[in-house]
């Protein structure tokens, strides 16, 4: 089961606290691989909000047909970025980790940010399936004020091996977490958290309902819903695709993935849409066993539970600081402070969403609506 | 000298070109005369025989013959008179004196075209072969990386809906507040009706074909299942309407009313429809079956009594086709399109309407069509393992396509057009064939069924059907059904209790009940039907596997 650390904060926060609360809740074999989602970024990326950051890994052929293929498509380099490479026992040294901030090409300077998604998600995937066979190009995101950053290893000896303890890499929402995808090849991209056009998410589970859930979304005709190495990618995707492309506010997302029961819906004011969405989102249910935590383009994060709550969660912190995580441990160690009786175990009808710059916990519930509020 | 004809046996059948040969027992027969009263072929009969026995007594050998006349059961070599192996004589038999043995090597196939006029048979395909259903095992199993679900403890939602979805992106739906959505009350947009029902319901089997005590055990089983066990289990009349108190009744809603090209029993329903209480849960437009694709529906004069002309508004003792298409209708457009929208009229838009057509290459064109009408409410395909009530045996026996691969090839197309969760696929023709249901029923889920249709097995499982793949029984046709299912013989019937039928129905669901469960938890499923998951299955041979697009396993 992997390990989930997610921090909020109205402050900049070193991705070392994820880091730390992952290696504390670590156990067994724990330490196939880490994945990191840094939103909101702080340190030397502060001044490029406005410009997208391509981050990945290449070979150094790789990163030459990058660089060509980027500037032949108008884009400007702005600033790059690379970690100091601290070679690690066990850790496989590749030729280049980078994240790279860009301009956008003159004709897209005065597109809508719609437009400009659509490029940035559509360069990633040319630049996916230009180094798909060999592995020479390796990208996560491409996206204003996102970095991401993965490898195969224990997290704490990545944290070294990145120089994160010494780095300036600073964000306001970092999402990390600890361990491989066990169900297929080990594969990089197979590795969480995901990320597509602002939103990101990963879990703790397996998904069973993973072919249908797979086949749904990649016959919406939506570009970005392909490729998928990992069971639990589908998440993010099914985030997106409820929330910014059937507009559906994101409480919706938890009855999109974990739809009640007929008789469950009636005690419902919103009960005659929930019903119809449940039909028509079948496909999209998931059958677990998952905790989800992820983030959404407005820097709002969440935990939602799948239906029978076999996976662990919890939620805590002060105003303007708190954590989600998997194991009340990873909680102690990432926001110590925190008042312990406040800490919220979501349960299966419940979502935890955390509002933008960690000032307001609430947590609605499907069959009562918003129940508890932290602020 | 004698003349030829008199030595001449080569127009005479023997026993060994029968499929069924009685074994009777001299010694232990009675002679009762009970199997030859109950035997619905007339294959046995009582005859005598005589006898020649020389016996001697004394103290010196004197042998003396005694003649005597013994009665006996002799086997029919008529092939009219053919033994269909029911087993209804040893049933009866107080002594365990006489069964039908299956004859292997027999060439009735060669011989039962007699006066010009084609085997015609009711009952099932004759293929004991294993199906593909039942070479399709569940692979994947959830142990470590995610537990496995407890069967038994954990919550299970078994449903599925039957009616036409709306793609999301076409629910007219308007923010009530910041963050509360709502149907839009004022939109015009048609949003079809959709019902919540169990998986697994009873196929159309029809009022006619069935005896009435079949029948009302069935009825009354799904009616208890609904109202008791809530469990929201449907069935289909099959054409030739329902009896009038139940259209008016509340019951109305767990029953699927058929229309099929002979319209039988359409006047009641229409006559009916103002006074009704519920609406029928839906309403199943019939173009073909599965046992007999491209053929119509015949209910034989034999099976026309009283109770039967009632219900259907026809003369009594008339056989009743229905041709193998609606005869006003010339093309799909017509045929499906117009069909549907009138049905839709005639109940307020409130009850989905589907088609049902039997397995075949065509089916993929049809569903291309129905995709394309927004009133179309379902596909019902029937593959060619389904069984009848009357049909020629060649229709049976070698027509039709399996359900596996159709299902499957349909359910893919939708995924490639992006409809799989816009029109349900139902299943049916051969779901339990070799007794196991809930497997079937699974797998054909999990290649991509929204719901399954079961009729033979309802059939054997609730009133003992006595049929099997051996060209067994198989009489449903003439209307001397042994076990009183498919008759309107009284004599008949009675020997069927409606109360044990609706009893065993019951007993049937709840067990299936159980074992779905007992395959959706391993596979960690419990909340939602798993349609199209794929992944969950493979089979033991590679061509299928492959045809199927699932893994293979050895």
């Amino acid at each position: 089961m992997c390990r989930l650390s997610a921090i909020t904060s109205g402050e900049y926060i070193s991705p070392m606290e994820n880091v730390l609360s992952l290696e504390t809740m670590k156990e067994g074999h724990d330490g196939s691989g880490m994945g990191l989602i840094l939103k909101d970024l702080g340190g030397e990326f502060e001044s490029f909000k406005k410009y997208p950051i391509l981050s990945g890994i290449c070979s150094k052929s790789g990163m030459k047909e990058l660089d060509n293929f980027m500037s032949a498509a108008g884009f400007k380099s702005v600033h790059s970025w690379h970690p100091k490479i601290k070679p690690v026992t066990g850790v496989k040294l590749r030729d280049c980790y980078f994240a790279n901030v860009y301009d956008y090409p003159d004709e897209f300077q005065d597109k809508s940010i719609t437009e400009k998604e659509t490029l940035l998600l559509d360069t990633r995937l040319k630049l996916r399936a230009m180094g798909q066979e060999d592995e020479s190009i390796i990208v996560f995101s491409f996206y204003p004020d996102i970095l991401t950053l993965k490898e195969v290893g224990d997290p704490l000896q990545l944290s070294e091996f990145f120089g994160l303890d010494h780095s300036s890499l600073k964000a306001k929402i970092i999402l990390a977490q600890g361990r491989q995808n066990t169900n297929y090849a080990i594969n990089l991209y197979a590795c969480h958290p995901f990320f597509i056009q602002g939103y990101g998410s990963m879990t703790n589970g397996e998904n069973t309902a993973f072919v249908p859930i797979r086949e749904y979304l990649t016959s919406r005709g939506f570009p970005g819903y392909i490729g998928y190495n990992s069971d639990s990618e589908v998440f993010t995707h099914i985030l997106h695709y409820t929330n910014k492309v059937l507009g559906y506010p994101l409480k919706y997302y938890k009855d999109v993935i974990t739809p009640l029961k007929k008789e469950e819906i009636e005690g419902r004011p919103d009960k005659d849409f929930v019903m119809y969405m449940k039909m028509c989102l079948r496909f999209l249910c998931i059958d677990g066993p998952n905790c989800v935590i992820g983030f959404t383009p407005d820097g709002s994060c969440f935990m939602v539970q799948d239906a029978k709550k076999l996976r662990p969660g919890v939620v805590g912190g002060v105003p303007g600081k708190y954590a989600l995580v998997s194991e009340q441990c990873g909680l102690n160690s990432a926001i110590s402070e925190r008042d312990p009786s406040t800490d919220i175990y979501p349960m299966r009808y419940d979502m935890v969403i955390v509002s933008p710059q960690a000032k307001e916990v609430r947590v609605w519930n499907q069959l009562q609506g918003w129940t508890k509020t932290m602020n | 000298m004698e003349p030829a004809a008199r030595l001449d046996q080569n127009h005479e059948l023997t026993l060994k070109d029968f499929p069924y040969i009685i074994r009777w027992r001299d010694d232990r027969c009675k002679r009762c005369g009970r199997c030859t009263a109950v035997c619905p072929m007339l294959s046995i009969f009582p005859s005598v025989k005589a006898k020649r026995t020389v016996g001697s007594f004394g103290p010196v050998p004197n042998p003396k013959v005694e003649r005597s006349v013994e009665t006996v059961v002799k086997q029919s070599t008529n092939i009219a008179n053919y033994c269909t192996g029911c087993a209804t004589c040893s049933l009866v038999c107080p002594n365990e004196a006489i069964e039908p043995e299956f004859n292997p090597a027999h060439k009735f196939l060669t011989h039962k075209n007699t006066g010009g006029h084609p085997y015609t048979r009711g009952g099932r395909r004759n293929d004991p072969l294993v199906s593909t259903l039942d070479r399709l095992k569940f692979t994947r199993i959830s142990m470590l990386t995610d537990p496995a679900l407890d069967a038994g403890r954990h919550e299970f939602r078994i449903r599925t809906y039957l009616g036409r979805i709306l793609p999301p992106d076409e629910l007219p739906i308007i923010a009530a507040d910041d963050d509360r959505l709502a149907m839009d009350k004022n939109s015009t947009k048609f949003i079809p009706p959709v019902r919540e029902i169990y998986p697994v319901m009873i196929g159309s089997m029809s009022v006619g074909a069935l005896s009435p005590t079949m029948w009302e055990g069935l009825a009354m089983g799904i009616t208890y299942l609904n109202e008791v066990e809530k469990m929201p289990v449907v069935m289909c009349s099959g054409e030739g309407g329902m009896p009038l108190r139940l259209l008016k009744s509340r019951f109305i809603k767990y029953f699927i009313p058929q229309i099929a090209s002979g319209y039988f029993g359409w006047d009641e329903i229409i006559r009916a429809l103002p006074h009704m209480v519920e609406d029928p849960c839906a309403i199943e437009i019939k173009y073909g079956q599965g046992a007999k694709p491209g053929d119509g529906g015949l209910l034989m004069a034999h099976k026309v009594l009283k109770l039967i002309s009632e219900i259907r508004g026809v003369p009594t003792g008339v056989d009743l086709p229905s041709p193998p298409t609606h005869q006003t209708k010339y093309s799909i457009e017509e045929a499906v399109a117009k069909m549907i929208q009138s049905m839709y009229m005639a109940w307020g838009f409130r009850v989905p309407v589907y088609p049902k057509i039997s397995g075949s290459k065509t089916a993929k064109a049809v569903l291309n069509n129905l995709v394309r009408n927004p009133y179309a409410a379902a596909l019902s395909i029937d593959g060619e393992d389904g069984g009848t009530g009357a049909a020629y045996n060649v229709s049976m026996d070698k027509m039709g396509h399996p359900i596996a691969s159709n299902i499957r090839d349909c359910y893919l197309d939708l995924v490639k057009a992006g409809k799989q969760n816009e029109i349900p696929l139902i299943a049916a023709g051969g779901v339990g064939k070799k007794g196991n249901l809930a497997a079937n029923a699974a797998a054909l889920i999990m290649l991509g069924a929204s719901a399954v249709s079961i009729g033979k097995y309802m059939m054997q499982g609730a009133a003992g059907c006595l049929g099997d793949e051996n060209n067994r029984c198989n009489v449903c046709n003439l209307g001397r059904c042994p076990r009183g299912i498919t008759t309107q013989d009284p004599k008949l019937y009675r020997r069927l209790d409606s109360e044990k039928v609706a009893e065993r129905v019951v007993e049937i669901y709840k067990s299936l009940d159980v074992e779905l469960k007992k395959i959706f938890a391993p596979l960690g499923r419990s909340t939602e039907l798993p349609i199209g998951m794929s992944d969950a299955i493979s089979a033991d041979d590679p061509a299928i596997a492959e045809r199927l697009g699932i893994s293979y396993v050895c």
